[in-house]
């Protein structure tokens, strides 16, 4: 090796610049990580079952697989009807409806919760009306479930917006043309189209649906047993400083964010592949 | 004009795709119901209250703690994140080195793990006797129960924001324009300083005012390790929540109102700001 390159950086900077971003990402984010399961552990694994097979936790675990259950396909339904609208067609005050969809991301998950205890709670827009007709939304499961599908609802339509846009409408157009029905094109020429791009939205959508706190902890009441998803069964396990159990539960949906980064990477990496073999 | 030229009598250009009376009408419907009309409330509500009063629960002293600390500790995070979240993405598109696509999968951990998980998680290391706080108390460093701890949180929260704001726009930049300041005879740092740093600061601003607004907002990972002492470690979205279990209605709305309205002002400015660039880079 004769010079040094002068656009690039000498090896010592480069590995110093490797090693700080690398401590810091080990202090940040994988230090906590490993903290999750080696304080779930702590008193071994015969504990560590007993803490998740609590009935308490049972119901928290069920209560949460059902708001997600219920919230994800809606959203579902919407993004793709949503981005069908935004990408397909072109009107004025697109880019507004795009920035309205995006709304709940920048507001606060607590903020999010509050706005419907103020339709639904007993002091509520709707409460006096709930009351006569006994119905209950807020301290109950339908709170809940609206609470997540306000957090979640731009997810689905965040990912298929640009890759529907990206896409174009040739492919649809032509299939059209051709004598296919709204349906059987949507069915058999976007949704193959689309397929890993809703996936990748659906992954994320459901990771914020069952690990959401601050709005549901609002809406939720904490009623054991009844009203408890799993993020709250860990704060109030925590609060009472029962830390085993909180970690153990916590630790369950520290394996579904792992499971879901896991997914994520992979998709990504199948799209960059496919990405490129079109772009070549 | 060519004579061919359909005259638009409806207000979207016509297409022969079918179905979009169906989608945008849902979509409408949908949005209205569980977005616009829930965040409408609010600013109904506060408008209910009359100015005096509002003036009063929004901006009392307790209030006014809470969004310096808020504020505050989101700014302080955002200045961390920008430091290190450009570290982070420099080295990904940068640098080859084995494991990077497993750290690249990490850096996003913050988006899928829960909030409260982070919470206890990270009051587990930096309490009095967790795994770090040990060794820092001896030193009279307190991190848990402080603002640094708050801090440290929103760093946390804030990182992805960042390193996938800077990471696409540090990956398209044109290695030509570098190597041509380095032929005039640019040392490295001069470099980065004066071409590489102006093409990615918009990005980095985008980063870090995303993750600001996040952080302003960010209520699970934070209420563990900030003790929730009122006047002192207690946060804004926390002092909301006080104040609607304390049945404070009004106060509860109020406090969020101000925290709406900055948060979007920023998001605005942001926007209005990046459409104007645009315009004027032609693009």
């Amino acid at each position: 090796m004769s010079a040094q390159p002068t656009q690039t950086e000498s090896r010592l900077t480069r590995s110093l610049l490797i090693g700080g971003a690398l401590a810091f990402l080990g202090l940040f984010l994988l230090l906590p990580l490993i903290a999750v399961f080696s304080e779930a552990l702590r008193h071994g694994v015969g504990t560590y079952l007993a803490a998740v097979q609590n009935p308490d936790a049972v119901a928290a675990i069920r209560l949460t697989l059902l708001v997600a259950a219920i919230s994800v396909p809606l959203n579902v339904v919407f993004g793709v009807a949503a981005s069908w609208a935004i990408a397909k067609f072109s009107f004025p005050g697109r880019h507004l409806l795009i920035t309205f969809i995006d709304l709940p991301l920048s507001v606060s998950p607590v903020v999010s919760g509050l706005v419907f205890v103020l339709l639904f709670g007993a002091h509520g827009l709707f409460g006096p009306w709930l009351a006569a007709h006994d119905l209950k939304v807020i301290f109950a499961v339908p709170g809940i479930v609206l609470a997540t599908v306000f957090i979640t609802f731009p997810f689905v339509a965040r990912e298929l917006v640009p890759l529907m846009m990206e896409q174009g409408k040739d492919d649809e157009e032509a299939a059209v043309s051709l004598g296919a029905s709204g349906w059987q094109t949507f069915w058999h020429v976007t949704l193959p189209n689309i397929r890993w791009g809703l996936l990748y939205g659906v992954l994320l959508c459901n990771a914020r649906a069952m690990g959401e706190f601050g709005a549901v902890s609002v809406v939720s009441g904490h009623i054991r047993g009844e009203t408890n998803t799993m993020p709250l069964h860990v704060e109030i396990l925590y609060n009472e400083y029962d830390f085993v159990g909180a970690f153990a539960v916590a630790s369950l949906l520290a394996l579904l964010a792992l499971v879901t980064l896991v997914t994520k990477t992979y998709l990504e990496w199948r799209f960059n592949l496919h990405r490129g073999g079109v772009g070549h | 004009m060519p004579p061919t030229t359909i005259r638009k009598t409806t207000w979207r250009p016509p297409s022969v795709l079918p179905g979009f009376g169906l989608t945008f009408g849902f979509t409408l419907t949908w949005l209205t119901l569980v977005v616009l009309l829930p965040l409408a409330t609010l600013f109904l509500k506060s408008a209910g209250m009359g100015w005096s009063e509002f003036i009063a629960v929004a901006f009392s002293d307790r209030a006014l703690a809470a969004y310096r600390l808020s504020f505050g500790t989101a700014a302080m995070a955002g200045l961390v994140n920008a430091v290190f979240g450009l570290l982070v993405a420099w080295v990904l598109v940068r640098y080859p080195f084995p494991g990077r696509r497993v750290v690249s999968a990490l850096v996003d951990l913050p988006f899928a793990l829960p909030t409260a998980v982070a919470g206890i998680a990270l009051t587990a290391l930096y309490a009095p006797n967790g795994w770090i706080g040990q060794y820092l108390e001896p030193l009279g460093i307190k991190v848990a129960f402080t603002s640094v701890g708050i801090t440290i949180a929103l760093v946390f929260i804030g990182l992805p924001f960042v390193v996938r704001s800077v990471e696409p726009v540090l990956a398209d930049l044109g290695r030509e324009v570098e190597e041509a300041a380095a032929t005039l005879g640019a040392r490295r740092w001069q470099v980065f300083a004066r071409v590489i740093f102006p093409a990615i600061a918009p990005a980095l601003l985008t980063g870090c005012s995303l993750a600001f607004a996040r952080g302003v907002g960010e209520y699970g990972s934070v209420i563990f390790i900030s003790g929730n002492m009122p006047g002192r470690t207690e946060i804004a979205p926390l002092l909301i929540v006080t104040q609607l279990e304390q049945y404070s209605y009004a106060g509860a709305t109020a406090i969020a109102t101000v925290m709406m309205v900055v948060s979007f002002s920023i998001l605005l400015g942001l926007n209005t700001w990046q459409t104007r660039r645009h315009k004027r880079l032609g693009g």
